[in-house]
């Protein structure tokens, strides 16, 4: 069985090239790609735990993670649909209104 | 005893049927077949003359100081106190309510057996015309108002019919309504007509202030007290010395009725619609413009003559206005080429002659003409539309000639009209024309001349109408004189009808002096006596037999003149018509151009109200909308403008005075919102960073506890 460390630097990785995607790009569909990211960066790390512990709680939580990483990709390309159609863009760095 | 029976209670349906035909025709009358719309139409204006022959018979047949029924259907204006020109209250009401007397039943009989008699006749007239049920029911309507106008028991009512006749008349002079000068025709007649109104209505006001009633009469109702009739105010004001022969109440009224009935029976100075309601189809000239309508002024005066004989001023100028008004139109008779136009001319002289038989006294025999007239006038348009039917639409009389062969029915009713209206021994002109002259002769020499002349001019203008129209050769073009054929029968039936009532219609009223014994004056005599006998000029006059007679050969030897004249001019053509127009020019003028009257008004009233409309669209468009208009909306972006500037500066000043503030305060926090997604996402990050450096120990227990 390999260490936990392994489980939890594949975590970090996906944790940071999400971050950095979230952070660094413009294209919002890409950012919601890189919360995915992150999100299964944390399911990695519970189902790690859960594993190392014996306890099945954190794989429940993951399942919650990932139902809830559905919803919000639906709620998110939704609102990203109905952008698109008022302001004819996807990029986030143009998406300024509410700024004064 | 008071005559009672089906017909007299069931007044009420003469006028209905006619009523409710024209409802019909003028609701669904477009979706009826013609055949439908004659016989509805036609039917009913006959089931009134049954019902109008029942009740007169029945009124016939009571003695004659009981020859009145009344019957209220309802009441009309509500009862309601009014208070007298002599300060008593009285219960005013003016009512629905219907009145048969020997006067009314001449009238609803010449109305609805002429109607009746014209209503077949326009079956073959209006076949071909498009608008067949508009006709028929605007003429249903018509019968309907003129004879709710002469069975009217109340004169408010009447005016209601008066009113009504008008309206339909303005609807079928206009009938033709895409020509201009037919529209412009109904137009002049309707504007004209409303002058009249205007008096006769101001003449029912003050006779309701005056007598605190406007019934007629108030025999044959139940409760004779209570409701009062004119004629029984007046009886009661005489009687107590409160008003005398020729009070200038009596006489103010009596005026202000004579110009109403100036306007509906086209007198001087109102006569200038009726040339131009020729424009209407033949038939409603026939009716409206020469049998009833236009005689509805003299029925109303006749009907009031218990108040005329007591205003003997008024009635002199009636006499006047009827004698000038026979003269002049008789004159613009003589030169007219159009045959309508001079049929046209020839009744406003004949109900000249009506009013001048009024104005001396003479009510019966005014009627009396009225009757015959309208017999002998009916039948000459009739005949007229005739001609014009035959000559395909043509009416100038100087492209006819030589009729009398092709159309024979129609020429031989149209030469006994001729000869009845000319007034020849025996046809029905005769006897009341000559009753009239009579009259007038005891009254006034002069009015007397004016008639006698006036009796030539009639002879000549209708002779030569005659002679241009039937005899001699056709002047028509060869295409129309191809075309010229008699009329279908239910044209000429009438035509027949009526040749037969202007040749005997008169016997009705044969003089005393010629052996008879004037029935119709009789029949007429009750309604028409006075309330004081010594004014009632009507107490028949019994001049000598020998000046009588020797009137009688007067006037006809003038007719004889008359006629020579028209014979010479026309037929034999001894003397020409052109000679005697270039020998007078500017007679000949006057008289073509019908006096200039139509100028004359023109110059006068109708030109000064258009200047008037000038006046007040340039009025209008300086102070209304210059002052008024525009002034307000200066004065409404003034307001606006000190609105704005308050709404600016400090509506608008104190929210940005707070923004301003709101942006004062933020100044240094404000850049941390930068409005872009990955900046804030950064700042997420920067704070988790921040918060894993404060928690680290924490965060190393948990790290450790994982390995």
């Amino acid at each position: 069985m390999l260490p936990i460390g392994h489980y939890l630097f594949l975590g970090l990785a996906l944790f940071i090239i999400g971050v950095i995607g979230v952070v660094t790009r413009r294209n919002v569909i890409v950012i919601l790609m890189s919360i995915e990211l992150i999100l299964n960066a944390v399911n990695i790390n519970l189902v790690a735990f859960s594993r190392l512990y014996g306890d099945v709680a954190g794989q429940v939580f993951a399942l919650f993670i990932i139902a809830d990483a559905a919803a919000e990709a639906a709620v998110g390309l939704g609102i990203i649909i109905a952008f698109f159609r008022n302001r004819e863009t996807v990029l986030e760095d143009e998406m300024d209104l509410l700024k004064w | 005893m008071t005559p009672t029976g089906y017909f007299l209670e069931h007044l009420w349906l003469i006028p209905l049927f006619p009523l409710v035909s024209a409802a019909l025709m003028l609701l669904f009358g477009r979706r009826l077949p013609n055949a439908v719309v004659s016989v509805l139409c036609v039917g009913s204006v006959g089931l009134s003359f049954i019902f109008a022959l029942g009740a007169v018979a029945r009124l016939l047949s009571a003695d004659p100081e009981y020859r009145v029924t009344q019957h209220i259907l309802f009441a009309w204006l509500t009862p309601g106190q009014m208070q007298m020109s002599s300060g008593h209250l009285v219960r005013f009401t003016a009512d629905w309510g219907y009145l048969l007397d020997p006067l009314s039943s001449v009238m609803v009989l010449v109305v609805t057996g002429v109607g009746f008699l014209i209503h077949i006749y326009s079956i073959g007239y209006m076949g071909h015309e498009g608008g067949y049920y508009r006709f028929f029911g605007y003429m249903n309507l018509f019968m309907f108002s003129m004879l709710t106008l002469v069975l009217a028991n109340n004169m408010l009512l009447m005016f209601v019919g008066w009113e009504g006749v008008g309206l339909c008349s303005y609807l079928l002079i206009g009938f033709y309504f895409l020509k201009k000068s037919a529209s412009d025709a109904g137009k002049k007649a309707f504007i004209v007509n409303r002058i009249g109104d205007a008096g006769f209505i101001l003449g029912i006001l003050l006779t309701a202030v005056t007598f605190g009633t406007i019934r007629f009469t108030s025999t044959g109702l139940a409760n004779v007290a209570a409701d009062s009739g004119i004629r029984q105010a007046l009886e009661a004001a005489v009687g107590a010395h409160a008003l005398a022969a020729g009070a200038p109440v009596l006489t103010t009224i009596a005026l202000l009725l004579f110009v109403g009935a100036c306007g509906k029976s086209a007198q001087i100075p109102l006569y200038v619609w009726l040339p131009d309601a020729m424009e209407g189809p033949t038939p409603v000239s026939a009716l409206i413009h020469a049998a009833t309508m236009v005689t509805a002024g003299v029925y109303m005066v006749a009907r009031m003559n218990a108040l005329y004989q007591l205003a003997p001023f008024a009635l002199d100028v009636v006499a006047v206005v009827g004698a000038i008004t026979a003269i002049f139109a008789a004159s613009m008779a003589l030169v007219q080429n159009d045959i309508k136009k001079v049929l046209a001319y020839s009744t406003i002289s004949q109900l000249g002659y009506m009013f001048l038989a009024l104005g001396v006294g003479a009510f019966a025999a005014g009627i009396f003409h009225l009757t015959t007239h309208a017999f002998f006038k009916a039948l000459l348009f009739l005949g007229a539309g005739s001609v014009i039917h035959a000559m395909s639409g043509e009416q100038d009389i100087r492209k006819m000639g030589g009729l009398w062969r092709k159309i024979p029915t129609t020429a031989r009713t149209f030469g006994i009209a001729t000869l009845a209206i000319a007034g020849i021994f025996p046809f029905a002109g005769f006897f009341s024309k000559d009753e009239i002259l009579g009259r007038a002769f005891d009254r006034f020499f002069a009015l007397w001349v004016v008639g006698f002349i006036t009796a030539a001019l009639t002879a000549f203008y209708m002779f030569r109408l005659f002679f241009l129209t039937f005899i001699g050769h056709c002047r028509a073009d060869e295409h129309v004189e191809k075309h010229i054929h008699e009329s279908p029968h239910p044209m000429t039936v009438p035509l027949l009808i009526l040749a037969g009532l202007s040749a005997i219609g008169g016997w009705i009223g044969w003089p005393a002096v010629l052996g008879g014994e004037n029935r119709f004056e009789r029949f007429l005599d009750p309604v028409l006596t006075g309330v004081i006998p010594e004014t009632g000029a009507v107490s028949i006059a019994h001049h000598a037999v020998a000046k009588e007679l020797g009137l009688m050969l007067a006037s006809l030897a003038v007719v004889a003149l008359g006629f020579w004249l028209a014979y010479e001019f026309y037929c034999s053509k001894r003397l020409a018509p052109e000679l005697a127009a270039r020998r007078f020019p500017w007679l000949y003028n006057l008289l073509f151009h019908k006096y200039y009257v139509d100028e004359i008004y023109d110059a006068a009233f109708v030109d000064r109200t258009k200047d008037l409309g000038t006046l007040l669209g340039r009025f209008d468009a300086k102070v209304i909308d210059g002052v008024g208009v525009d002034g307000t909306g200066w004065l409404a972006r003034f307001t606006s403008k000190l609105s704005m500037w308050w709404d600016k500066w400090i509506i608008d000043g104190l929210l940005n005075f707070g923004a301003k503030l709101t942006q004062l305060l933020s100044f240094p926090i404000r850049f941390l919102q930068t409005g872009t997604f990955s900046s804030y996402a950064l700042l997420i990050l920067v704070g988790l960073a921040i918060l894993l450096v404060y928690y680290q120990q924490h965060l190393h227990v948990v790290l450790r506890g994982a390995r």
